[in-house]
């Protein structure tokens, strides 16, 4: 069985207005060198019964889990 | 004539999609549950509602994309049928590959909910024939994640084949180019983020919804 991990996050280019909110108010409580803030989500599952799990995670971004259109994602499998 | 109304599990402007076409047309309109993998026979029109489909999770309408009666949907589309799509139906167009670009997070943050003024970008469409030069018009907007975008190259295909239908007067949510509303290239696919629905007799402020609807029964 393999533990998936995907990261997805906007693409370079898009505006992450949850990014800029967070990074605005860390910079607020005084973090004032915090820059490039970008707010993602992070899917984990476990896979079973499948040959190539990284394969599969790719496929399921594709499909489902990405937007690729705006988003952009990572796979960490184990 | 012949229309449905698409349910996902969320939607919450199904029955008020079904009551403005029905009041705007004269003619009845069928509900259809999105576990369906046929839509009735015949169909003239197909509406997409707003609401929270699958509660939003994951991205607001990508999980309704995917849903069994949204393989019909593309086959209706692809036949020619005319499919609108409202709000989050605007959203689950654009995941399913029907509608190009994606809907992202409002600029501001905040749920944007109040009457808005729309221009008729293209007045040459199956949608908004109706409106007849009709430059501006009223409708109601309800959503957090309007902001429509897409990348350089898709935004001036879109521009260039007319595809842009409505644009915002004064742009509340920072969607490119104030954009409110696209259509497919074959021009038989509308999707926006304002809502006719909420806007078709005087009663509600506007009965600037209903005109779009007939235009479709018109066109048909």
């Amino acid at each position: 069985m393999a533990k998936i991990k995907v990261h997805v996050f906007l693409k370079a280019g898009v505006l992450d207005v949850q990014g800029k909110a967070v990074e605005g108010a860390l910079q607020g409580l005084g973090w004032s060198g915090v820059s490039n803030a970008r707010v993602g989500k992070l899917i984990e599952f476990d896979l079973d019964g499948v040959e190539d799990p990284q394969g599969e995670a790719k496929k399921m971004c594709e499909q489902l889990l990405a937007n690729t259109v705006i988003e952009g994602y990572r796979i960490e499998a184990a | 004539m012949s229309a449905a109304v698409i349910v996902f599990p969320g939607s919450n402007c199904d029955r008020d999609c079904k009551v403005a076409v029905e009041r705007s047309t004269g003619e009845a309109v069928q509900m259809v549950w999105h576990a369906e993998t046929e839509l009735p026979q015949g169909l003239d029109l197909i509406v997409i509602p707003g609401g929270f489909s699958y509660g939003d999770y994951l991205r607001c309408g990508a999980m309704a994309a995917e849903s069994p009666v949204m393989q019909a949907v593309k086959k209706a589309a692809d036949d020619g049928v005319a499919v609108v799509g409202i709000c989050n139906g605007f959203q689950i167009l654009c995941e399913a590959g029907l509608l190009p670009g994606a809907l992202l997070r409002n600029k501001g943050l905040k749920y944007v909910c109040k009457p808005i003024s729309l221009t008729v970008a293209n007045g040459q469409t199956r949608f908004t024939a109706g409106y007849q030069g009709q430059r501006e018009v009223i409708m109601t907007q309800g959503n957090g994640d309007g902001n429509f975008f897409a990348d350089a190259e898709t935004l001036a295909r879109i521009e260039g084949e007319g595809q842009v239908v409505f644009r915002y007067v004064d742009n509340p949510n920072g969607s490119v180019n104030d954009i409110a509303g696209i259509q497919n290239a074959r021009g038989n696919v509308l999707g926006m983020m304002p809502h006719p629905d909420r806007a078709f007799e005087a009663e509600l402020g506007s009965a600037d919804g209903a005109v779009l609807f007939q235009s479709i029964y018109a066109a048909a």
